[in-house]
């Protein structure tokens, strides 16, 4: 691989680009395609389903290297399961970053080495661009906080959208969003109480639920 | 390694000025321990970073990859059981892998 290529990848991936590598396996010449750009690619097709499904492979004697932009990770409410659930998905590759407006939870020492937006979700999101390479985890319990936010994961791609609460609290919450104008088609994208049903007690084993039922999304679908 | 820590990682070691070889796991078959695509980067003194086997191989890619710096020539490893080598470097778990290993360089 040439020095420049590399540098092509890595600078896509920083800018959440998705671009796929693709390499002549007899004589190692290589070849940078951009999502965007399929259309004057030999592959054409081949490769679309390669970025859909997140599937390197070989086709014939190429090698498709898919570099689909990181895994990112948004969590509103810098509370204690955040605490848990951040280094579980740093493990698993996530870009992550908190947004809670309330400055005494979201602070670097309760957070350290994390993005940290200590302002409303409505005014950060837009400008972050929820992508299908995102997930949302609404984890304030507070529907000022929580629902800006949710409304936004609604209107976006963005492949798994959770929300921390009793079946209780998901029923008004799902009638709250029906007044802004949602179907319950819509709404129903929201994993809501949040995490599979494993019987979770306490921050760290709900951090597992919420990790087991983002990659479950993730891997297999919705 | 998740992301692209790998590709960083070889990207750091190209700028110190130290020679760089790729392995990129481009086939498996049955229960390989690593998915297509993942990757090793080597350095010309054998230090690497990323995972192509889980542990079973590198050691034969990281000496692949030596050859590959030196020869300045790219090429494809197959590993697992009925490998003649498996005793040595097979994979365990009975899968097999073939592994492409690429000099990083002009």
């Amino acid at each position: 691989m040439k020095p420049t290529l590399l540098k092509a990848v890595l600078e896509a991936s920083r800018e959440r680009r998705a671009v796929a590598v693709v390499t002549t396996i007899e004589n190692g010449a290589q070849r940078l395609v951009a999502k965007e750009n399929l259309g004057s690619d030999p592959l054409g097709s081949a490769l679309e389903e390669a970025f859909r499904f997140d599937q390197s492979g070989l086709h014939g004697g190429e090698f498709v290297h898919i570099h689909n932009p990181p895994l990112r990770l948004v969590i509103i409410g810098a509370v204690h399961i955040a605490q848990s659930v951040i280094p579980m998905a740093r493990q698993a590759g996530y870009d992550i970053t908190v947004i809670d407006p309330r400055g005494a939870f979201a602070t670097g020492a309760r957070f350290p080495d994390i993005t940290l937006h200590t302002t409303w979700p409505e005014d950060v999101l837009p400008a972050l661009g929820v992508d299908a390479r995102t997930a949302l985890l609404a984890l304030t319990h507070d529907p000022k906080i929580d629902d800006p936010a949710l409304s936004i994961a609604l209107k976006s791609e963005c492949f798994y959208i959770g929300a921390l609460g009793s079946k209780k609290t998901q029923a008004s919450r799902i009638e709250r969003l029906q007044k802004m104008g949602f179907s319950g088609e819509v709404i129903a994208r929201i994993h809501g109480p949040i995490g599979l049903p494993i019987g979770a007690k306490g921050a760290a084993e709900i951090a597992i639920s919420i990790m087991a039922e983002m990659t479950r999304s993730l891997r297999l679908g919705n | 390694m998740a992301g692209n820590e790998v590709l960083e990682q070889a990207s750091t070691w190209l700028a110190e000025g130290r020679k760089v070889a790729l392995a990129t796991v481009i086939e498996t078959w049955g229960s390989a321990p690593q998915p297509v695509g993942s990757q090793l980067a080597i350095d010309g003194e054998g230090n690497f970073a990323g995972s192509v086997s889980g542990g079973c191989v590198e050691g034969a890619v990281v000496s692949e990859a030596l050859d590959a710096i030196a020869s300045g020539q790219p090429k494809v490893l197959a590993f697992g059981v009925a490998d003649e080598t498996a005793w040595q470097v097979g994979l365990a778990c009975g899968g097999k892998i073939r592994v492409f290993v690429e000099p990083l360089g002009p």
